[in-house]
């Protein structure tokens, strides 16, 4: 659902969404990972990543957000949010995503929104839905 | 003059093996406003009677990590002596413009942001020099950030146990139930660090998990 300001889309003008496929960041490092997203996020474009970054990535997420604002003119950070389907699943649908996570290196029954600060005002989630608040 | 001898020796000898060891790294984390410092001094008050920080309505009013040594806390004839360590709050972004609405003048606004944003990176490097974590939660926001995720995602990496705090528990709209379904595998500990309202329970839970490192 993406709403404006938290009423229905209206004078917007326009936004970009980049889907990220988990192919192309699986075989890259922490380092390059997070550049990579970073520098999507530059280009003033939401993400959208099938998967998820590790814990310890996604806090070097935030740590290398933290250190480029101030240094880059209007970015103020980014907004993020993981979608995860694993509270919902039974036994041995866990156990099969488990292993096709494993197979593929990679959490795949995630998603990950990141989106530059400037123009994501709000991820709001809860368990069942996810809404997305842009900026006036 | 025996007994004295004899009570020197045995000093000596278990003095020695202790000497080195030091007190529990507590630490406090969490989203910026949730209560970190309240709870911090509450507990610094109670033992010490010293505070560690100064709060305000401001968000991130913490800048840099905090702390307080040889704070020994006691309850029902258990006593653990821990290190404090108070630590600014995370989040993903930071916009000077949003301290302006608190009066402040554009300068000090951007020196705040500014000093925040050096704060966050500080308090993600400090999650590694753990023992022991409380993440200190506002019960009256929606625990379902991701900010939250990731710093128990982190501490649960590095196998630093949590104890979660649902502060502001005096406030109306406070929702334990809520954060206590964000996080089912951890213990939620509802309390006003600013009334000091359920420390009693915090203590006790904050004790028995000491023990798990």
């Amino acid at each position: 659902m993406v709403k404006k300001g938290g009423k229905n889309l209206g004078k917007i003008k326009g936004f970009s969404i980049q889907f990220l496929p988990y192919a192309e960041i699986r075989n890259l490092g922490s380092n390059e990972r997070i550049k990579k997203i970073l520098k999507i996020v530059l280009e003033n474009r939401i993400i959208i990543l099938q998967g998820k970054l590790s814990s310890e990535e996604e806090a070097r997420l935030i740590g290398d957000t933290m250190a480029m604002i101030g240094h880059i003119k209007n970015f103020k950070g980014i907004e993020l949010a993981v979608i995860s389907d694993k509270e919902e699943e039974g036994f041995f649908n866990q156990f099969r995503t488990g292993l096709i996570n494993i197979l593929s290196k990679g959490d795949l029954g995630a998603i990950t929104i990141i989106g530059p600060a400037s123009i994501v005002k709000e991820i709001k989630k809860n368990p069942k839905k996810i809404e997305l608040m842009l900026k006036d | 003059m025996v007994i004295k001898i004899i009570r020197n020796f045995f000093r000596n000898i278990f003095g020695g093996l202790f000497k080195n060891k030091e007190d529990i790294k507590l630490g406090f984390y969490g989203p910026p406003n949730a209560g970190k410092t309240s709870l911090a001094n509450r507990i610094c008050k109670d033992f010490t009677g010293e505070e560690i920080g100064k709060v305000s309505k401001i968000p991130h009013e913490t800048r840099k990590v905090q702390f307080k040594e040889k704070v020994e806390i006691e309850y029902k004839n258990k006593k653990m002596t821990f290190k404090m360590i108070d630590t600014p709050g995370i989040a993903t972004k930071i916009d000077y413009e949003d301290f302006l609405k608190y009066n402040m003048k554009k300068k000090e606004a951007k020196e705040r942001a500014k000093t925040a944003t050096q704060g966050i990176v500080e308090s993600i490097k400090w999650l590694d020099d753990m023992d022991l974590v409380v993440i200190v939660l506002d019960a009256t926001e929606n625990p379902y950030s991701q900010v939250n995720i990731t710093i128990i995602g982190n501490l649960v990496a590095r196998k630093i146990p949590v104890l979660i705090v649902a502060n502001k528990v005096d406030l109306k709209n406070a929702d334990i139930k809520k954060i206590e379904s964000a996080f089912p595998e951890y213990e939620v500990v509802g309390l006003s660090a600013k009334y000091g309202k359920n420390l009693e329970e915090f203590y006790e839970s904050l004790l028995k998990l000491s023990k798990k490192i």
